[in-house]
């Protein structure tokens, strides 16, 4: 407490003086974002037949649903009494954006993620109850809610149904995180998050940090099973990756000459701050090494001819340089949106802690655990084609 | 219709699964939302009394006049008239409410720091506010040796 | 006594019905202590502060007598009302010096010379019970909210310690209390105005620079304090509805 008196500069309110929504509050749109970014790249080939991407699909999907899962965990942690947090189904309150989290995440969790993964894989789950026994079998079984039908015609009707649950999904993806992007956007009292721009930012921003991750994935997944690496799907994947890219990039930079241009009473406050203590985390990490740079190499890619190896390299590099810019960008506009007093006449300063409930650990801890349980889901379901091919040829026998 | 249901059964089955989880989800709902909550607004109406609930720390002035009426009395007219006793003479709701108030006599305020508190010289204060430096004013002793604290204007 | 306690609670019942105040009299009745019930109606108030800067003299009497009065944590980053001081150059008023060492709590030290040129003031802050409240608007499920007669006030049974109210306020008048996990903020002595006394801060205020005033009571002297001096609330850009309305607000407070 003491040091954090010290640490203020220039006048804030007493009550200003700690974060309220620390780290944790910074995971929260960050992995929400790469929940629906990842399941936007997916509906990419369903919706819009860009056969180019199949091969991510059904992992795209199950990373999606991976992250879905540990979501609200880290809300859950920065509650002051997570045991309360049912209240937001007994009465949600209308006129609050975050009364809405609990419906959007619910729909968004079963309907869409639960049910599209379900119906695309049902084949695969009764093939390997068939296959099975015991546990696993009792397991499979269970997942295919006991059904063993798996004729043309209801595979069918599956895959018709999936095509109308894509189409729900995209609009609810882009519900999912153009909200997350209104919780801030709509305080009116903090002009640095308070902006009607800031869901479209979070949306593009989302499918940006959503494709990189996918990209990701799909080439350390390739390198860890020894498969060949499907290289137009990873070339058109960067591609979207670039054009997604180009569009936030754009829409942020609107925001910012806005700002500059609009110049309002708050923005010498906000001015002053991005060129100190959010200089390294907005202008170096955010925009020149998480933003500029992985455009430019991505664009390298389109203009210039390189191999197949090179390629691959300036994937893997732009795709982690894109999560890093995005995890930045997630952290200015959280933490970033709290340093400055509300009088517009002082700054205060986060204090992360480490091992504390809403510390680095914890955080560290929640970008682990997503990548657990998408090895457990793959483990469970197979995302492969092959996969499924070699489960059908067991299950014949 | 057996034709028909036949290879969406397993839809079917999704479904029921999702209505089960809905009723239960609704009945649970039903059965856990404060009773109370709703009738003023979005919220617990039992909270109202809870807010009112507090305990009392300050008594305010009347129960200070109740008994000590011959105060209230000596500053009319006065500067101070107008100040409340718990101002200078703390939180008495425990002396005020006691079945025994002499029982819990209150301490009587440190005359040479109490009045600073207010009087103490400080450019942001209104202009014609009375406000001394304690080391140019008087001759270092309490001020009650000049100053009534309830009439405190020298006449 | 027994026929007593009956009657009472027959005319409770009556009041119930009358006023529709039936929840809290109920729970006092519940409770076994019926004398306790309010018969403070509720419908018939509209809670309201007069602020004058012109008479505030930065004693910190009312930032101690809330603390006091409410159990507030004496930590520097817990107050319900604070007292701030302004140091304004006539040629700068866009850029005040402000400062609240401890809220205000242990007065205010003198730091700044007479005839310099500026301008200096105290400013007494506390929530505005707007009428149309940021932060009863963004509250998730309901813990926090406008009461009928006006007062913002928190549920702490209720509250989930999101603390997207705190973001919310535009005048950063909410904290977390770190022994409930919960929000905390003025309730306008909810527990004392209900019960016909003033606010612990206008109670001990000596110069009279707080009142607080009920808008719904046409005797009140708020309406002429409101009618006889240049009004003005903090941030109306907000447009919260603020109820704290202050006389001799300079330009530049914040």
């Amino acid at each position: 407490m003491e040091s954090l008196l010290h640490s203020v500069q220039g006048y804030i309110y007493p009550d200003e003086l700690q974060l309220q929504w620390s780290i944790l509050i910074v995971l929260y749109p960050f992995i929400t974002g790469l929940v629906a970014g990842a399941f936007i790249l997916a509906s990419l080939e369903r919706v819009f037949n860009v056969e180019a991407v199949k091969p991510t699909y059904r992992l795209a999907l199950l990373t999606a649903l991976a992250f879905m899962i540990v979501a609200p965990l880290p809300l859950q942690l920065h509650l002051g009494h997570p045991e309360r947090s049912f209240e937001m189904y007994l009465t949600p309150h209308t006129t609050s954006a975050m009364a809405m989290f609990g419906f959007v995440y619910l729909w968004y969790l079963m309907v869409v993620l639960v049910l599209e993964i379900w119906l695309d894989f049902r084949k695969d789950i009764v093939l390997m109850a068939r296959a099975s026994t015991g546990l696993k079998r009792a397991l499979y079984r269970a997942m295919a809610l006991g059904s063993d039908n798996i004729s043309e015609r209801s595979l069918r009707i599956d895959d018709k149904v999936g095509k109308f649950i894509t189409i729900v999904g995209i609009p609810s993806a882009i519900l999912l995180h153009g909200y997350v992007g209104f919780i801030f956007g709509s305080v009116k009292a903090n002009p640095w998050w308070s902006s009607a721009l800031m869901p479209v930012v979070f949306i593009f921003s989302a499918m940006v940090s959503g494709i990189a991750l996918v990209l990701l994935l799909y080439q350390f997944v390739s390198w860890y099973r020894k498969t060949a690496v499907d290289m137009p799907c990873l070339d058109t994947i960067a591609r979207y990756l670039l054009y997604a890219f180009i569009i936030d990039f754009s829409l942020e930079m609107l925001d910012l000459v806005h700002r500059i241009y609009e110049a309002d009473e708050s923005f010498k406050t906000l001015d002053f701050m991005v060129h100190t203590k959010l200089y390294f985390s907005q202008i170096i990490l955010q925009i020149i090494v998480g933003t500029l740079l992985p455009i430019g190499l991505l664009a390298l890619v389109q203009l210039v001819k390189l191999t197949e190896q090179a390629r691959r390299a300036i994937y893997g590099a732009a795709g982690l340089l894109t999560l890093v810019g995005i995890f930045a960008m997630r952290w200015n506009v959280v933490i970033g949106g709290q340093l400055f007093s509300k009088s517009l006449l002082g700054y205060t300063t986060y204090k992360m802690g480490l091992w504390t409930r809403e510390g680095l650990l914890p955080a560290i801890i929640l970008l682990i655990l997503p990548f657990v349980i998408l090895y457990i889901l793959v483990k469970l379901l197979p995302p492969w084609d092959e996969a499924r091919d070699a489960e059908a040829t067991r299950a014949e026998r | 219709m057996r034709e028909w249901l036949r290879d969406r059964e397993h839809l079917v089955r999704m479904g029921i699964l999702f209505a089960g989880a809905l009723a239960v989800f609704l009945v649970v709902r039903a059965v856990m939302v404060p009773k109370d909550f709703g009738t003023y607004g979005h919220f617990r109406t039992g909270a109202l009394a809870d807010n009112m609930a507090h305990p009392l720390v300050f008594a305010g002035r009347q129960a200070c006049g109740d008994c000590h009426d011959d105060i209230v009395a000596s500053r009319k007219g006065s500067k101070h008239e107008q100040i409340g006793c718990e101002a200078c003479h703390g939180a008495l709701e425990a002396h005020a409410s006691a079945d025994d108030p002499s029982a819990l006599k209150p301490k009587l305020p440190d005359v040479k720091t109490i009045c600073l508190v207010c009087h103490r010289e400080n450019v942001a204060k209104p202009a014609g506010f009375p406000q001394v430096d304690p080391k140019d004013h008087g001759d270092g002793g309490p001020c009650t040796s000049c100053h009534n604290p309830h009439h405190p204007e020298i006449s | 006594m027994e026929a007593d306690r009956r009657e009472f609670l027959k005319q409770t019942g009556l009041l119930l019905v009358l006023t529709g105040a039936a929840a809290q009299a109920w729970d006092f009745v519940l409770a076994g202590e019926p004398e306790k019930a309010p018969t403070y109606k509720l419908l018939d108030h509209w809670w309201a502060m007069a602020m004058d800067i012109r008479k505030c003299i930065g004693c910190g009497n009312c930032v101690r007598a809330c603390k006091t009065e409410n159990g507030v944590l004496l930590e520097p980053d817990c107050f319900r009302t604070w007292v701030e001081r302004y140091h304004v150059h006539p040629d700068d008023p866009e850029h005040p010096e402000v400062d609240s060492p401890n809220g205000g709590y242990d007065g205010f030290p003198e730091k700044y010379k007479a005839g310099d040129g500026s301008k200096n003031f105290f400013v007494p802050k506390m929530c505005n019970h707007c009428a149309h409240s940021p932060c009863v608007q963004v509250c998730p499920v309901g813990a926090t909210f406008e009461s009928p007669d006006g007062v913002v006030l928190v549920d702490k049974t209720y509250c989930l310690g999101c603390r997207y109210c705190v973001q919310a306020c535009p005048y950063g008048c909410r904290y977390i209390d770190p022994r409930t996990e919960t929000v905390d903020k003025c309730s306008l002595c909810y527990h004392r105005i209900t019960k016909g006394l003033t606010t612990a801060c206008c109670e001990v205020c000596p110069m009279g620079a707080r009142k607080l005033g009920d808008l719904k009571d046409p005797k009140d002297p708020i309406h002429d304090f409101l009618k006889d001096h240049m009004i003005h609330v903090l941030k109306p850009e907000m447009a919260t509805g603020a109820k704290a309305y202050y006389n001799g607000l300079d330009g530049s407070v914040r």
